[in-house]
């Protein structure tokens, strides 16, 4: 049996925890009434949800038209909203494959949770790749098929079309990642569910799954391998979509430096979404002993070493567009910082670059309060992120003649708060119906790293 | 002659273990062991192969590279050759920067589909399958040994079961 120093602070809190109470207590929201809070909450999302539907069944009747997209700022917030849910989607993969072949244990607790926001995440940032070429019945165009308007395929030397292989990868792999994870607790459920139509429904979603050792022995043989392939794949994502910028020539985005910025700016507001949300969770559902202090704190470590990078990163582009002599690049620089959209940019910096170095402060990493108001400040952040890459940009390119301003038009604001009534409309409904915390692999672990196992270990008990 | 099959619940992975390795020493026939969470060190004990979905992982990834590689030679140095941008299109080779990132795309998704496919097709882990496991708790918190025995041997095997540790024993009808 595996045992562990008793000055490492514990995964599992509580006295009395049994694979049992692992059990019960992932299984009470399911089995049991969901709270009126939870209610309220489902509500709010799902007009969010039904007001985006709207503004997007507008778009694709009248056209793109609708948006305040122009002629010379063509991408705009449907890009940024893209780029913005597909950095969250990144801290899922990164928490459930990278922590698991670093052997992180403390990703027992909020693997789960996270792989499910990677999903509802990336649902998000499709729809504005689908809906941003303008004839979203036509996207099919997208893939290598056959035509009959010509023999032509799809350009493989676009970053754009790379982007089409990457994001359908990433959401195909990951879903599959998180729905193998997922057989072992819905056959628990099944095999506790007394209600009859629940039990069925959780018979089918469980796939027959028993629990053999062979079935077991490839179930980690699969999320192994798994998490080796999804790991480099979340690497190559982002990279891929900073590539959509920076292999174009314009001055700001034409950068090196791109990829990996993009992938530590996805990573922080990934783990940034995961706090807010797993904040509220573990609050609603009494999970404390299972996130506990300790995990929050991971999260937040995690935070400042990705915000810190995307700081450096602020910082380094700054001073090459000034050392690199280029006049278009320094102006593009200067433009974002004292141009139109210099409000965009203080604010990025102020979220994204000095809020993340509070989290140095012990005290402030492990109150719940603040890290809460944190993650959405970062988040809020990297939003702005995203705009100031794009909009400024855009905005002021090689020929004054182009010059414009955009501004978002309702359709544009409706569709965004749309994909979030979407993203807590499906977690919402994810929190209820399905096991939120792995439960299989977190009773690997209560034998040695819970509070339990290390107070038995220092009072020099069996084990 | 048939044989009977016998069922043995424990509480705890490391009880289960040890009784696995006095069965087998004792000569029971262990026919399977449910558990709801892998009991690590087991298969060796049962003498259970390690599994080749690794392997199958790479087969597939291979195939998934070549597949990749053969569909843009076909389209973009093949059918119709195009240049964009001034990347040089008469030769994969010249332009193979450009192709790098979807063969690693095409090279991840065959492998992870191919082998998820492969571990549920071999296990039969499918929708609408029925659960194998003989009691509902061995996926919450209880483990099942089954084991097989004579009908002359059954009553020694239950004997040797509960000295093993077993909490509770029944024979399957």
């Amino acid at each position: 049996m595996q045992k562990e120093a008793a000055i490492r602070q514990p995964l599992i809190l509580g006295d009395n925890v049994t694979c049992k109470k692992i059990s019960d207590d992932i299984i009470k929201p399911i089995e049991g009434k969901a709270p009126r809070s939870w209610y309220i909450a489902f509500s709010i999302a799902a007009v969010m949800f039904l007001w985006g539907i709207g503004c997007l069944a507008y778009t694709v009747g009248v056209g793109i038209g609708t948006w305040g997209s122009n002629n010379g700022v063509d991408w705009a917030w449907d890009i940024t909203n893209f780029v913005w849910w597909i950095g969250i989607g990144h801290a899922g993969t990164l928490i459930s494959a990278v922590l698991l072949l670093f052997r992180q244990k403390w990703r027992m607790a909020i693997n789960r949770s996270a792989e499910a926001m990677t999903i509802f995440a990336v649902m998000c940032a499709a729809i504005f790749v689908v809906l941003h070429t303008g004839r979203p019945w036509l996207d099919y165009w997208l893939f290598p098929l056959p035509n009959a308007f010509g023999s032509l395929w799809p350009n493989f030397n676009s970053p754009l079309l790379w982007d089409v292989f990457a994001v359908s990868t990433y959401f195909t792999v990951s879903l599959v990642f998180w729905y193998i994870g997922l057989i072992p607790d819905f056959a628990m459920i099944r095999d506790r569910m007394v209600k009859p139509g629940m039990k069925k429904f959780y018979k089918i979603l469980s796939f027959g799954w028993s629990g053999r050792v062979k079935d077991w022995n490839r179930f980690e043989e699969v999320s192994l391998v798994l998490a080796g392939l999804s790991t480099p794949l979340v690497f190559s994502v982002h990279s891929i979509v900073s590539m959509d910028f920076a292999t174009s020539i314009l001055p700001g985005w034409h950068t090196t430096i791109f990829p990996p910025y993009f992938v530590a700016g996805a990573i922080f507001s990934g783990f940034a979404m995961v706090q807010t949300l797993l904040l509220i969770m573990r609050k609603v559902f009494r999970l404390e002993h299972y996130i506990t202090i300790k995990h929050i704190e991971y999260m937040n470590i995690v935070i400042i070493v990705t915000g810190s990078m995307v700081g450096v990163a602020y910082l380094s582009e700054l001073f090459i567009s000034w050392y690199s002599g280029v006049e278009y690049e320094a102006y593009a620089f200067l433009n974002r910082a004292t141009g139109p959209y210099m409000i965009a940019y203080y604010a990025m910096m102020t979220c994204n670059v000095i809020s993340p170095q509070l989290f140095w402060f012990k005290k402030i990493r492990t109150n719940l309060h603040l890290t809460f108001i944190l993650s959405i400040v970062v988040n809020i952040g990297m939003w702005f992120e995203r705009f100031v890459i794009i909009v400024p940009t855009l905005c002021r390119t090689f020929i004054p003649s182009t010059w414009n301003m955009y501004s978002p038009t309702f359709v544009d604001v409706g569709i965004f708060i749309g994909t979030i009534g979407m993203f807590f409309t499906f977690f919402l409904l994810f929190a209820r119906f399905f096991p939120v915390i792995a439960q299989a692999e977190l009773k690997t672990i209560l034998k040695s790293s819970s509070e339990q196992a290390h107070k038995q270990s220092t009072s020099g008990g069996h084990h | 002659m048939s044989k009977n099959i016998i069922n043995a619940i424990y509480g705890d992975d490391e009880v289960v273990l040890n009784a696995a390795k006095k069965l087998r020493s004792a000569g029971v026939t262990i026919r399977e062991i449910f558990s709801p969470y892998p009991i690590h060190g087991i298969e060796a004990v049962l003498g259970v192969k390690k599994t080749r979905l690794a392997t199958c992982a790479f087969l597939y990834g291979i195939t998934g590279t070549l597949l990749g590689t053969l569909m843009m030679w076909y389209m973009m140095i093949n059918d119709w050759p195009t240049i964009v941008g001034g990347k040089p299109n008469w030769k994969y080779f010249y332009n193979m920067p450009a192709f790098i990132p979807i063969t690693f795309e095409c090279t991840v998704f065959c492998a992870a589909h191919g082998m998820a496919l492969t571990f549920l097709l071999r296990s039969w882990i499918l929708p609408g399958v029925s659960p194998k496991n003989p009691d509902p708790r061995t996926t919450d918190d209880k483990f099942c040994v089954q084991v097989e025995a004579e009908p002359a041997q059954v009553d020694s095997v239950i004997a040797k079961l509960k000295e093993s540790g077993a909490e509770e024993v029944k024979v399957q009808s």
